[in-house]
């Protein structure tokens, strides 16, 4: 069927010509044009954009985006070991329902008296993440846990003044790189050395360059290579010995086992939401959180918004608004402020419907089943010649570093031949940390089952012969 | 919890206006206004404004006898508590003045009072930032920043202030015009004071991008300034608040509506801006001080920093008249720091800024555009216009 | 009058309003209703064959590293959490509800719903970022497509789609001046950014955040951005011009070419925030007026829903000469297959995880494959014909104005004013806006601190009807007479929400306020553990 006169999309109500002439006429205005009257001609575009045609109908655009996406292969349909800062966890049927809800999924920035639900559902998520946090204060979603970190650095920045952080030397290159661009002309950022048998900070190191320079010792836990940080009390005590800020980024789904960074000194706790039932979408499930205690100085140097509860004009109702609007905090004093803007607030919402149906028992089952996913993973590779899983003795939870230099094969080539056997290996870490050979990074997860695993083993086994 | 609240009526403010006596100062104006059959106009605005306060609960309001705001009250029905004694129908200047120092003395907690800037400027003298006060306006002449903009909103926010919904306060201008320059037609204001008055900046929380308060604004552009100084250098701080700041961050006091010079000495103790420091060379100058000055140290190393008026934008001529052509002409435009926080800016919208020295040419080199700085690394460029 | 409701939708040629009120479920907070020993979901036990292998795993842990006691998070069946949330879900308003056309600059449109759909498949929301590129070949196709199509809608040579949303977007085009400059070894002669006060404020936020000092522009007399304020202005300290074009009021600088002309002639950069592009797509474009740079957002701009304050996305486009400076990685073509290059030496490096937020990314790839050019032109421009309807019958209301370039007719947005009916009646504007949300609809005043006088942006996009302009506009003027009648109605409003009027007071007060439950419990009610 071809169409006669002008297209009347059905997204474009008043694109019906005789709508259009009767609006024009209540202006006063002869045609379209001569609301552009401010455009000078020599920028005006002539004629149509050299555009795709487009599918007008939903089936013939529907065939068209999935017959693309049909290309994909997903990680649900293979046996999937990447971790490296995006997780494949269980996500909960009723966090897809509400975020999916319209109410949610399309309102913005309304007043506490239009958007209710959407003050409460945030500050739900807030409190939630205190508790598994042990903090006061959480933040309204930052854009994800690479910006919560950056962020959290210029915020110590700020609060003592100083032009510099020390930062764990087994840091992810991506999350450093994003640090180092946003803390450009704020503060430099040094690498920590690491013990290379633990992969945990090496205090010495940490003893020599810290000084009164230093705003902030930096920290991961679980680190970005698996191993988890014990001497967390040790780094955070040596960080206040010399007036520095500790700042954690920390895993909220090992929170049901491990202890919060809170309990062993830490000052500022930053991470991401995305294990917290969030699809990955490809790595665009991402959700920031900050955390500090309720002290007014820690509250002054948020830039992102914080929602607070308050009484309304009726005893007993619940009210919600923006904590210390006004942020009185000096912070023009450190070289440049930061935003605040839309970020990730409906993965908010989402982390607390997960965090609400989890409640503690979830949380501490999930912790628990992880860590003894990812010692039996961790011990049936270590069966296998040539391997050398964990390369850190250290404690891991979730993810772990195998090495395969003793295999004579790269990462690549095992990878490659994993993925003929339906397998995602582990991240390949030889040119993010050369120092570590021919070294990947495998995770695991509640979603994965012992055959699973040792499927994996006996794959590894059979490429690496 | 009682909330007290004091009020004063300047019955014969806004009388000249009408009569287009342009003021009312003196009571040879106000007689000449009555017999030119003005009507006095305060009382009735003061009233619109206590209408708007019905609503705060325990509310106990202290005023003068008669015209000076008991009448206001009863006129609406509501019962005032009385003190002090006057003259009906012969009120004064001194009176305003005594009964603002007895309602300070009497611990309200917030000064409404219904007139016009000389009323203002009473009120300044009388009790300067011990209370906070608020203007309903109902003067002929309303250059100060302290009055609402009209009787209802003044209530208004009173009622809000004695409730506790009030952000802040902050120190507004008390502006004065000589009137008998007026009536020969010269318009010629200058800054008298500054009264500390509340304000809000917005009923509801509805951004969406957090703000800093007026506070941070200040200490934020004083910052700037300050680490640009270099020692050795001579600065000249016109008046106002906006240019306080400045001096608070030197860690030195500053005559608030006068002009003051310091300079920044190297002092490797000082533990306030990395090895120097500020020292008050002349407090309140006069012209010829400053122009003694230039004389000794040269201009080289001399920079004046000034705010404009708020709400009328105002940079030379208002003042500051001790920054004369002269001084100016010799310091030049380039070593001129114009120092004003966004909102005061804000309050401008696109109008310019203006300058009035007195001397044609040394208007024509202000004109143009120039930069204010308006915090840390920011400033704001305004067209100036003589 | 409720019986005209039922059978009519005008009275006298005007929109009947509704007898709208919000949703009130009196919800209490999650963690009231938890009930010990409840569960909302099992997660999958461990099987006997690793619990044998591994035996009791949490003993490796340091004693100081264990938690002691498991998190205090409420215990919900599965149920009453889905209960609680849709509860609060209606305590909301979507555009899928209201005539939302009062949050101005945010380009409250229509969403797809058919997008929505396609970006939940699980070829979508079950990839792994880091799955070998062979696995992904249909989403790089998706992201390399849609670069093509924002080429073509600003003519810039090449885009990265990584920013998290509008304002990520700017701080990457402040970055990328910072790197340019770095790079011709005067990062630090050029450390001024000129913006103008109309622009976003983003523009400023973010490239102080950047390390720039920011120079700020008025307008001139007739309301526009003024090109003589910035010839005074630039010079060899000038790294760049960052503004929004239409400014937030609606009103296109006619001298954009020359403002660009200008600081480049300086030595600068400049770069376009295209947050209110969605009057001129297919009309005007950023490489034309001589942008290097330029960001879009797809939350607004292309359609995507806005999830209560993101995920978005904030796209950034590049000339030629500044593609090298882009994020890490761009997504490539060789003809054959699609694939990440992260070769890039000069590259700024990384603004977030991986490479954008995907699903978004293909929510506005299915919108404009929905539209074509034709469609997008027509987005446009029904999109200003209804602003500027909203405009004249926003006119016709005593007291309220559209100050700056009065007359003009405006692009997508106007910024009114309030000032007359303020002035006249006492009320302000946000009492307006709580008197309005009585009607069931949304309205913002503007960004603080206010230039215009008692503000609100109205943007109407092409989304709406006629019927419901009328409809917006009838409750605005509905307001304005209240105003002047009843102005206690509109004071002491909203009558109709969830809540009543709440008391700030405790927000500001670091003894009271409370941004978690536990901190409430504590600080208000005295509970809980000190």
């Amino acid at each position: 069927m071809t169409r006669d006169g002008p297209m009347i999309h059905p997204y474009i109500p008043n694109s019906v010509p005789a709508i259009k002439e009767q609006m024009l006429q209540e202006i006063g205005v002869n045609d379209i044009e001569e609301f552009y009257e401010d455009i000078p001609t020599e920028l005006r575009l002539t004629g149509l954009m050299n555009l795709p045609p487009p599918f007008l109908s939903e089936i013939e655009l529907r065939r068209h985006v999935e017959g693309l996406l049909a290309r994909n292969r997903t990680a649900d349909e293979v046996l999937s070991f990447l971790g490296a800062g995006c997780y494949q966890h269980q996500v909960p049927a009723v966090c897809d329902e509400i975020n999916q809800r319209g109410e949610f999924l399309t309102a913005y920035a309304g007043e506490p008296y239009d958007d209710h639900g959407r003050f409460q559902a945030l500050f739900e998520y807030t409190s939630m993440m205190g508790e598994l946090l042990n903090m006061d204060v959480v933040n309204v979603p930052t854009y994800d846990g690479f910006q919560a970190a950056a962020t959290s650095l210029r915020m110590a920045s700020r609060l003592t003044g100083r032009p510099e952080a020390l930062v764990c030397g087994t840091i992810g290159r991506d999350k450093l790189s994003k640090i180092r661009d946003y803390c450009q002309r704020a503060m430099e950022i040094r690498l920590v050395p690491y013990d290379p048998k633990t992969g945990l900070m090496d205090l010495k190191s940490l003893r020599a360059m810290i000084s009164d320079r230093t705003a902030a010792v930096y920290f991961e836990n679980p680190s970005y290579l698996g191993f988890v940080e014990s001497q967390g009390d040790e780094i955070a005590a040596l960080a206040h010995e010399h007036g520095a800020v500790c700042v954690v980024s920390v895993d909220p789904i090992s929170l049901g086992v491990i202890a919060p960074p809170a309990d062993y000194g830490a000052d500022i706790v930053c991470g991401d939401i995305q294990p917290l039932g969030i699809h990955m979408q490809y790595g665009g499930g991402h959700g920031g959180f900050i955390a500090t205690r309720d002290e007014e100085r820690y509250v002054m140097e948020y830039p992102s918004r914080l929602f607070g509860i308050a009484p309304t004009r009726v005893p007993g109702e619940y009210g919600f608004g923006d904590v210390a609007y006004e942020r009185t905090s000096f912070a023009q004093r450190e070289k440049g402020k930061e935003w605040v803007g839309t970020a990730a607030a409906l993965w908010g919402i989402t982390a607390g419907v997960y965090l609400a149906l989890m409640g503690p028992q979830g949380m501490v089952e999930i912790g628990e089943g992880i860590m003894a996913r990812t010692y039996y993973a961790m011990a049936r590779l270590a069966e296998i010649q040539g391997v050398r899983v964990p390369l850190f003795h250290a404690p891991h939870f979730q993810e772990f570093v195998v090495n395969l230099d003793q295999t004579g094969k790269t990462v690549a080539e095992i990878n490659r031949a994993l993925l003929a056997r339906g397998i995602f290996g582990g991240k390949d870490l030889s040119r993010e940390f050369p120092e570590l050979g021919q070294s990947a990074l495998y995770c695991v997860s509640e979603v994965h089952q012992q055959r699973d695993l040792d499927r994996l083993a006996e794959a590894l086994e059979e490429v690496v012969r | 919890m009682r909330r007290r609240l004091g009020l004063i009526v300047n019955p014969v403010a806004g009388l000249g206006g009408r009569v287009g006596l342009k003021g009312s100062d003196g009571p040879e104006v106000q007689k000449r206004a009555l017999e030119l059959g003005a009507v006095p106009q305060a009382v009735d605005r003061a009233a619109r404004a206590v209408e708007r306060l019905r609503s705060v609960p325990d509310l106990e309001i202290l005023t003068y006898p008669h015209e000076m705001g008991a009448d206001a009250v009863r006129q609406i029905g509501l019962e005032p508590v009385v003190i002090g004694a006057v003259v009906p129908g012969h009120t004064t200047a001194a009176d305003t003045r005594r009964a603002a120092q007895e309602m300070r003395d009497r611990e309200v907690e917030l000064l409404l009072f219904a007139g016009g800037d000389g009323t203002a400027r009473d009120i300044y003298e009388a009790i300067g930032l011990d209370l906070p006060v608020l203007g309903i306006p109902a003067g002929v002449k309303i250059h100060s920043a302290v009055f609402a903009t009209n009787p209802r909103n003044a209530g208004d926010l009173a009622a809000l202030y004695l409730q506790g919904q009030v952000e802040g306060l902050r120190e507004a201008e008390v502006m004065d015009i000589d009137e008998e320059a007026v009536r020969q037609g010269i318009v010629s204001a200058r800054l008298a004071g500054y009264l500390k008055i509340p304000y809000r900046t917005n009923w509801v929380q509805s951004a969406k991008v957090a703000q800093s308060s007026e506070e941070a604004s200040l200490a934020s552009l004083a910052y700037d300034v300050v680490e640009k100084m270099k020692a050795g250098w001579f600065y000249i701080l016109g008046p106002g608040t906006t240019v306080r700041a400045i001096a608070d961050e030197l860690g030195i006091s500053k005559t608030l509506i006068g002009v003051d010079v310091v300079r920044i000495v190297d002092d490797p103790e000082a533990t306030n801006g990395e090895g120097r420091r500020a020292e008050v060379v002349i407090a309140d100058a006069s012209e010829a001080q400053l122009l003694s000055l230039l004389q000794q140290v040269g201009t080289r190393q001399v920079q004046i920093v000034v705010t404009l008026i708020g709400g009328q934008g105002c940079l030379f001529g208002r003042g500051n008249q001790p920054i004369s052509p002269r001084v100016l002409e010799q310091v030049g435009k380039e070593n001129i720091i114009v120092v004003s926080t966004p909102e005061k800016l804000y309050s401008l919208g696109n109008q310019p800024l203006w300058v009035d020295t007195g001397d044609p040419t040394v208007d024509q080199m202000l004109c143009g555009y120039i930069q204010v700085v308006t915090g840390y690394h920011e400033r704001a460029v305004r067209k100036v216009v003589c | 009058m409720s019986e005209d409701i039922l059978r009519h939708r005008y009275t006298d040629g005007r929109p009947n309003l509704r007898r709208f009120h919000q949703a009130r479920w009196d919800e209490p907070i999650i963690f009231e209703l938890s009930r010990e020993g409840q569960r909302g979901i099992l997660v999958p036990e461990v099987e006997p064959g690793i619990r044998e292998r591994v035996g009791d795993v949490l003993g490796v842990l340091p004693e100081k590293m264990r938690r002691k006691k498991p998190p205090a998070l409420p215990e919900l069946a599965q149920p009453q959490v889905l209960r609680h949330y849709v509860r609060l879900s209606q305590e909301n308003l979507g555009t899928d509800l209201n005539i939302d056309v009062g949050q101005g600059t945010c380009t409250m449109k229509y969403s797809p719903k058919i997008n929505d759909q396609l970006a939940r498949s699980p070829k979508v929301t079950e990839l792994h970022p880091l799955q070998p590129e062979e696995t992904v070949q249909g989403i790089l196709e998706v992201m390399y497509r849609f670069e093509q199509i924002l080429k073509e809608i600003s003519g810039m040579d090449r885009f990265s789609l990584q920013p998290g949303a509008g304002s990520a977007a700017i701080y990457t085009n402040a970055s990328i001046i910072r790197a340019y400059h770095r790079m011709r070894g005067e990062q630090d002669q050029r450390d001024e950014i000129i913006t103008t006060i109309f622009s976003h404020p983003s523009n400023a936020a973010c490239a102080r955040t950047a390390g720039f000092k920011i120079i700020t522009l008025y307008p001139d007399e007739d309301g526009y951005p003024d090109l003589e304020a910035l010839k005074a202005v630039v010079s060899e300290r000038t790294a760049g011009l960052m503004i929004t074009n239409p400014e937030d009021t609606g009103i296109y600088n006619p001298r954009i070419a020359e403002f660009v002309r200008v600081v480049h002639d300086a030595g600068g950069l400049c770069a376009y925030d295209q947050a209110n592009a969605n009057g001129i797509l297919g009309i005007t474009r950023a490489r034309d007026a001589g942008f290097d740079l330029c960001h879009f957002n797809l939350h607004k701009t292309f359609s995507t829903p806005h999830g209560c304050g993101g995920p978005g996305a904030g796209v950034v486009g590049a000339t030629e000469e500044l593609v090298r400076f882009l994020p890490v990685p761009l997504v490539e073509f060789d003809g054959q297959r699609y694939y990440l290059d992260y070769d890039r030496p000069d590259s700024i490096g990384k603004i977030r995880p991986f490479y954008g937020n995907v699903s978004v990314i293909l929510k506005a790839y299915a919108w404009v494959m929905s539209l074509g050019a034709e469609g997008l032109r027509q987005v446009a421009e029904i999109a200003v014909l209804n602003n500027n309807y909203l405009l004249h019958k926003m006119l016709e209301i005593p007291g309220v104005s559209a100050p700056y370039a009065r007359g003009k007719h405006r692009i997508e947005q106007v910024r009114y004013s309030w000032q007359g009916l303020t002035e006249e009646t006492g009320v302000h504007s946000e009492q307006i806006g709580l008197r309005a949300a009585d009607f069931g609809v949304h309205y913002w005043t503007s960004h603080h601190p206010w230039i215009v006088p008692e503000p609100c942006t109205l943007e109407p996009t092409e989304s709406y009807t006629k019927d419901e302009l009328d409809e917006y506009v009838a409750i605005l003027a509905h307001v304005a007479e209240e105003a002047r009648t009843d102005p206690e109605k509109v004071r002491t409003a909203p009558h109709n929400s969830t809540i009543h009027t709440i008391d700030h007071a405790p927000l500001d007060d670091p003894s009271r306020w409370a941004m978690t439950w536990r901190a409430y419990r504590r600080k208000v009610e005295g509970k809980g553990e000190a």
